[in-house]
């Protein structure tokens, strides 16, 4: 069997990998982006210096011959499903039996004016990166608009390379559509701490054209002007879908597939960051554009092609990043705004910079989500609790089991336990100290 | 600006850390310096047949009368600098670190075994008319501990001589094996030994310069264990001639070593071969036992032919050749002259035969491990980049996996550097033989 992988990113280098562990079919990964897989969330640290490109390549380059996976560095302008086949744009045709499009995602733009000027950038490709790189030259300022993820690392890349950075975040606090206050202002306050002009409230009205086609300047909604050499774009990614429209593929806000990953079309089937999934597991998104989803929906989908019918499961919804210095992990549901009907144990250091949230239903108790801020938890044992259901107080007596913080860090799974016993009157002591012993014990009982 | 996590930025695009005209010249430096240091040590001013020190070597004559009433040597001023270089990087370090605890302990305990064992201990040791011993060195690191020289020297230095020899052969066979299944190799490599500490401190900076290929890899398993098995073959054979040159120093007889090297060498034989112990694999554990078997029969052979030379050659060539191609050139010249260009851990990675023991222990039954954090691995490189042993350790954490090398020296740096929390090097007895699998 032929098949086609149309992306070389996370979801379609998985699916490659394991459709060769089960099979000896013949598989050819198509990208116009590199030559080879590289990990995108680690752009950044190319820009900074701690990595070479090459080493953030996961795989040595003989690998993909070893397995005998074809990479194919072309662009694909059209596909064609009725026949099978994707034409190149050197006007090859490349046909298939299997198809899996795995083509990611795009950066939001919301029509402002002066938003495909020169020195505009966001930052998913690797061209993004080349482009930051070659306008970093001299630069002294730049503006970034968008309070996310990528908005945050644009500002660190800058940051080490001694550019100022001003920030224009629309909501009240950092990040503040994903975290709830208490997070959200802590690294707003972090974000200051480092010397980023946070500006917010703030959104970006107008880029101003330095009269060569490159940007010199933005406006803000308050009618500010605030000079730059570079525009960051960071508000967000779409599917990247629009060149598969009105080919008799359903497209939604994504490739539409169901929970096998296959699309309506036969043979033809969607993953990673482009899939919108039509019956979303409850709690989870139809389009979730994260590296972890995209790495499990690969898995799936190659035990699909290979014969070994698997529905997509996420499971528990976890993921994590860092703010500058601090590392955030969620394991869970942990909205923004807490809904009615769940009760919030939050515990937040005295240097505001470290943070333990745990969420809980109200009336049965039951643990529904952590949130961590510059203290590493353990994925298995807060999964485990979370799928059992655990009730708050078995969780806050063996809260040690959770810490995933290096040998000798101070751990506060007492003073949440504390701060618990203090809202509630109750008296709880603590049943285990931190121990691996205790933590694999626990992951292998029922 | 006031940060704490590991700052890395600019690493590659300096000269120094990024193997340019900086690093090269350092490392001609260096390496000159260790040519001269064993080669031509009266270039550094090293008086010889009694005439007073001149030059650099000079310079250190007041230090080291203070310590231990002597004039200074090539070795001292080697002592005295090396011990520098580790508490001067040392703080170096832990000011990059400073926000992570392990890192810290880590490396204040390399400063105080450095300052205090290698450096101050024997050197007053010396004053008293004591052997020369550092405590927490051993064979076969220390390869000249069964020497001639230094066995004459504990059995004529009374109780205290003959504590050093107990304590030397304890090390080796009881209390190391002991705590590296508690604790993994890193007890000795990354917080005790002396080479391990210059390279932690002083090697900081080029500690990315480690090659992470699979090539590597291999070779480094063929060079490291060769370098193991040449050891052990040297050492017998130095015993054997000490009991044949001194027949009645020592109740041990010629009969009675044949018979101990046999039995240590079978045990460690059964305990390689072992089914009990996994995480080494197949081919490794036949390679293994060849050379244990190949070793063996040596010995039975030198026996049987009533010979004092265990590989035909006269043992004190072979010793000679140790010396010089093993303890200078290669743990020296190219160990520590080549760290610019080649990275901090050369040595220690394809080279030590005490890292290659302690990495078969640790590999078969130490409770250690670096755990992966579930899926939250994005892949990203820091952990393989910053691994100074050359380990690719995103290989094992991308998948889930437990990292369990015998090479890993538990710096803690990955689990340091990763942006995203994945990696804890921790350890536990409850599943030692599966602790590989996930």
């Amino acid at each position: 069997m032929n098949i086609i992988i149309l992306g070389n990113g996370i979801s379609g280098v998985t699916a490659a990998r394991h459709i060769r562990k089960q099979s000896d079919h013949k598989i050819t990964i198509i990208s116009s982006e590199m030559p080879f897989f590289f990990s995108r969330t680690a752009l950044m640290y190319v820009y900074m210096g701690h990595m070479r490109f090459k080493d953030i390549q996961p795989y040595e380059d003989d690998f993909w011959l070893k397995n005998n996976i074809n990479l194919l560095q072309t662009h694909i302008k059209d596909i064609d499903f009725e026949q099978k086949h994707l034409l190149a744009e050197n006007g090859d045709q490349i046909s298939y039996d299997k198809l899996i499009l795995a083509v990611g995602s795009k950066p939001n733009k919301f029509g402002w004016p002066g938003q495909d000027l020169d020195a505009v950038h966001g930052l998913y490709h690797k061209q993004d990166l080349d482009a930051m790189e070659k306008h970093s030259k001299g630069l002294k300022k730049a503006v970034i608009v968008g309070g996310g993820l990528i908005g945050l690392e644009m500002a660190e890349m800058f940051l080490s390379r001694k550019i100022s950075v001003t920030f224009l975040v629309r909501e009240s606090d950092y990040w503040r559509v994903v975290l709830p206050e208490e997070e959200s202002k802590m690294i707003s306050r972090h974000i200051k701490h480092h010397g980023i002009d946070l500006r917010l409230s703030t959104e970006l009205k107008e880029i101003i054209d330095d009269g060569s086609g490159k940007a010199c300047a933005v406006i803000t909604d308050k009618g500010e002007r605030i000079d730059c050499g570079f525009v960051g774009l960071t508000a967000g990614v779409h599917p990247n879908v629009a060149f598969l429209k009105n080919k008799g593929l359903n497209i939604g806000r994504g490739i539409q597939v169901n929970e096998f990953l296959e699309t309506n079309l036969p043979d033809v089937y969607a993953i990673g960051d482009c899939a919108e999934m039509l019956a979303p597991k409850p709690g989870r998104r139809p389009v979730e554009a994260v590296w972890y989803t995209g790495r499990m929906m690969g898995e799936v989908v190659a035990h699909n092609i290979c014969g070994n019918k698997k529905s997509y499961h996420p499971g528990i919804w976890f993921n994590s990043a860092k703010f500058l210095d601090i590392e955030y992990q969620v394991y869970g549901h942990i909205p923004s705004d807490l809904p009615k009907g769940t009760e919030t144990l939050y515990w937040e250091h005295p240097d505001g910079a470290k943070s333990i949230r745990i969420n809980y239903d109200s009336n049965s108790r039951v643990v529904t989500g952590f949130n961590l801020m510059g203290i590493r938890y353990r994925h298995d044992v807060c999964n485990k609790w979370l799928s059992q259901k655990a009730n708050i107080e078995t969780v806050l007596e063996n809260l040690s089991l959770a810490n995933f913080d290096p040998e000798f860090f101070k751990t506060y799974e007492s003073d949440v336990l504390a701060l618990y016993n203090q809202q509630t009157g109750k008296s709880l002591q603590p049943k285990r100290k931190r121990s691996l012993t205790s933590v694999l014990s626990f992951l292998k009982s029922k | 600006m006031n940060t704490f996590s590991v700052n890395n930025n600019g690493v590659w695009f300096r000269s120094m850390s990024n193997k340019g005209i900086v690093a090269w010249v350092l490392g001609v430096i260096l390496t000159g310096f260790y040519v001269l240091l064993y080669f031509f040590p009266y270039l550094l001013g090293q008086g010889s047949g009694g005439a007073p020190n001149t030059g650099i070597i000079a310079l250190f004559d007041p230090l080291s009368y203070a310590l231990k009433g002597k004039p200074a040597s090539q070795w001292f001023l080697y002592g005295t600098l090396y011990t520098v270089a580790i508490l001067g990087f040392g703080v170096k370090f832990l000011r990059k670190y400073r926000h992570n605890k392990y890192e810290i302990l880590r490396t204040i305990s390399v400063m105080f075994f450095q300052l205090g064992f290698a450096f101050l201990l024997p050197e007053i040791l010396q004053k008293l008319n004591k052997p020369y011993y550092d405590f927490k060195n051993m064979w076969p690191l220390n390869y000249y501990f069964f020497d001639a020289y230094s066995l004459e020297g504990y059995l004529s230095s009374g109780t205290i001589g003959l504590f050093m020899l107990v304590w030397g052969l304890l090390m080796i066979f009881v209390i190391s094996p002991i705590l590296t299944y508690y604790f993994g190799k890193r007890w000795f490599c990354s917080w005790v030994c002396g080479c391990g500490g210059l390279a932690e401190t002083a090697g900081d900076s080029f500690r990315h310069l480690s090659d992470k290929s699979i090539k590597a890899w291999k070779i480094e398993r063929w060079v490291i264990h060769s370098i193991l098995v040449f050891v052990v073959v040297m050492t017998i054979g130095v015993l054997y001639s000490y009991v044949y040159d001194h027949p009645d120093k020592l109740l041990v007889t010629r009969n009675y070593l044949t018979i101990t090297f046999l039995t240590v060498l079978a045990l460690a034989g059964v305990f390689i071969g072992s089914s009990f112990f996994k995480g080494i694999q197949k081919a490794d554990r036949r390679k293994a036992l060849i050379a244990i078997g190949a070793i063996m029969a040596l010995v039975v052979v030198a026996h049987l032919g009533n010979q004092k030379n265990i590989l035909f050659i006269d043992n004190g060539l072979l010793r000679q050749w140790y010396g010089f191609f093993i303890g200078a050139i290669f743990s020296g010249i190219v160990g520590v002259g080549f760290y610019p260009i080649l990275g901090s851990r050369v040595w220690c990675r394809y080279g030590c035969p005490m890292a290659a023991i302690l990495g078969v222990q640790q590999k078969l039954f130490s409770r250690f491990r670096i755990t992966t954090n579930g899926g939250q691995c994005i892949s990203c490189g820091n952990c393989s980049t910053y691994c100074e042993m050359g380990i690719d350790v995103r290989a094992y954490a991308q998948k889930g996996e437990n990292i369990v090398r015998a090479s890993c020296v538990g710096c803690g740096v990955c689990s340091a550097v990763c942006p995203r929390g994945v990696l804890k090097l921790e350890g536990s007895a409850f599943d030692i033989s599966d602790r590989v699998l996930v």
